[in-house]
């Protein structure tokens, strides 16, 4: 079969251009000129009401310098450390659990996907009922012994990170889950039928067969999971408004309190453009990754 | 036909007890949910042990709901704002990647890396900018305000190329060759050809849009504009003690999507896996 590009341009060579107009307006505005005009922010003392006055490196040397700012990038980091971790891993047992045609599969893989479709608002809500201090989750564990008082999942400092990371984790682990099965599906089947015939166990098969060969859609988890984590907001807001004592800071939601509470605007834009580049960071080994792939 | 051994059921057996402990996980707080939201005013529902199955079930707390804060509206405004996005996704993703899987023209490669790299800019670095245009464009509470940032997406081009590109270029020559304008060829011969692919992007851009919160959070601060997230977050801000209330906003709001899934749910499975994952 000919290659697509081989089609020769029959008519008007501006035909094009013409498909291309619509969507490269909105993309324009929305995306281009809005991000270049956030780094010309992060430059200036904007704050919505006042003239933008240029003040050079100010506002960078003033991350540099906020205890706030810090704090936040080490919460948005550790979420990494442990949410990534737990959405690379286990969406890969969850995939082999139900990748088998077994009676009523259908409505198990979509009650697994059902965290994914709701907002991740509702999802707050939701755990944060869960999480109350005489709420479902604590009677689960007075009651099965683990512990003997009520945690105080989103009222501790020392606890209301990881309670909001175990919210991400949820939202996240059937998105995965998709992923993984459709990398499941491509690994031949023989595999594991000689394996059977030999006598290797279900564990091994998943150390020696499955996992080496997913490691293309596990590089793509990684990455997409990492960029996720480092955009957490929702549940932050919702939960915790990224208390108590700043223990649920985020780099995202102190983005948004510095630009919508403070009104901050070029501070804020100071800390959008070092969060995209750490974005980038991430985005790269993404590209380079699927280049892999091809 | 062998009879089933032990052998060859308690595999099977296992894999059940691993879901049930799954779908624990993952269904359990929505029933816990629901249930709250079922319980009458007279029920403790910080009973210890709690009680699973509401003792006198009722719809109050929907009632109370909906004549507190308008939710039919931002169902309404929901739908609506969903609905719009899509439409606006499909056709202008599909426009623009025809010509970039199609037509070979001057600048193609720079524009797929341009778009390219739009991809990996944030939302959280560009929302000061676009509040600031969107309310020097007097977008602030309407809906093309709500709408127009979600209007096209890289992912949504890139997505509708590999479509076009899995389309045999035989079957557009022979419209090319008959003289059929490309526009024409667009519409009548290639969209047709790809409908399990718009599907499937209109299927995720609703996903995304529906459950959409900080773009409307910013540029939204009138309840009659309000989406359900948002709806739902000012519930519960305003009800903060009556988790009943709380609960039945919330189930209200996952009724539809949840609908909207149980009708398009092979879209989902099937979609995120031919193509939505390699893109």
């Amino acid at each position: 079969m000919k290659p697509a590009s081989s089609t020769r341009i029959v008519g008007n060579p501006l035909i094009p251009y013409v498909f291309l107009i619509p969507a490269c307006v909105v993309l324009a505005t929305f995306v281009l000129y809005p991000a270049l005009k956030a780094i010309y922010l992060s430059f200036t003392n904007f704050n919505m009401i006042r003239q933008a006055e240029f003040v050079g490196f100010a506002n960078y040397l003033n991350v540099w310098r906020d205890p706030f700012f810090w704090a936040a990038l080490k919460n948005t980091l550790l979420y990494m450390v442990v949410v990534v971790p737990v959405l690379v891993i286990a969406p890969i047992f969850l995939a082999a659990l139900v990748n088998k045609h077994i009676p009523g599969i259908t409505f198990i893989r979509a009650a697994i996907y059902l965290p994914v479709i709701t907002s991740l608002v509702i999802s707050g809500l939701i755990w944060k009922w869960v999480y109350e201090e005489q709420g479902i989750l604590n009677y689960v564990l007075l009651a099965s012994g683990l512990t003997t008082d009520p945690v105080a999942f989103l009222t501790d400092p020392a606890n209301a990170l990881y309670s909001v990371m175990a919210v991400t984790i949820w939202s996240g682990m059937g998105y995965y889950m998709v992923i993984y099965l459709a990398g499941l599906q491509s690994i031949p089947r023989h595999l594991y039928e000689v394996a059977e015939v030999e006598g290797v166990s279900a564990w091994q098969q998943m150390i020696h067969i499955t996992i080496p060969l997913l490691r293309p859609s596990i590089a793509v988890v990684t990455v997409m999971s990492s960029i996720a984590a480092m955009k957490v907001f929702e549940e932050v807001y919702v939960m915790t408004q990224g208390g108590p004592m700043d223990s649920t800071k985020t780099l995202v939601y102190y983005l948004y309190e510095s630009a919508f509470s403070e009104f901050e605007m070029g501070y804020a834009s100071a800390i959008g453009v070092v969060l995209f580049l750490l974005t980038l960071v991430f985005s790269l080994i993404n590209l380079r990754f699927l280049r892999e792939k091809a | 036909m062998k009879k089933p051994s032990l052998r060859s059921v308690l595999p099977l057996l296992f894999r059940y007890v691993a879901i049930m402990i799954v779908l624990l996980f993952t269904v359990g707080p929505f029933l816990w949910l629901l249930s709250t939201s079922l319980k009458s005013a007279g029920e403790n529902i910080f009973a210890y042990p709690p009680v699973f199955v509401p003792q006198q079930p009722t719809l109050d707390n929907f009632f109370r709901v909906v004549e507190s804060q308008p939710f039919f509206v931002y169902l309404k405004n929901s739908a609506l704002v969903a609905a719009l996005s899509v439409a606006l996704n499909l056709l202008l993703a599909s426009l623009a990647a025809y010509p970039l899987a199609r037509i070979p023209f001057t600048g193609r490669a720079v524009l797929f890396i341009v778009l390219l790299s739009s991809m990996m800019i944030p939302f959280q670095l560009l929302m000061i900018p676009v509040y600031e245009l969107a309310i020097s464009l007097g977008l602030q509470n309407t809906y093309l305000g709500l709408v127009l940032p979600h209007a096209c997406t890289a992912f949504g081009i890139f997505f509708m190329r590999q479509a076009f590109l899995s389309v045999p270029a035989a079957i557009e020559e022979a419209a090319i060759m008959d003289g059929v304008s490309r526009l024409r060829i667009w519409w009548f011969v290639m969209l047709p050809l790809v409908k399990p692919s718009l599907a499937t992007l209109a299927v995720f851009s609703f996903i995304a849009v529906w459950g959409d919160f900080l773009w409307p959070l910013i540029i939204i601060d009138q309840p009659s504009l309000f989406t359900l997230p948002l709806g739902v977050n000012r519930l519960a801000s305003t009800f903060s003690l009556d988790w009943r209330l709380v609960a039945a906003g919330a189930v209200f709001s996952i009724i539809p999507i949840l609908l909207f899934f149980t009708f398009t749910q092979r879209y989902f499975i099937e979609g995120a896996m031919k193509g939505a994952v390699k893109g």
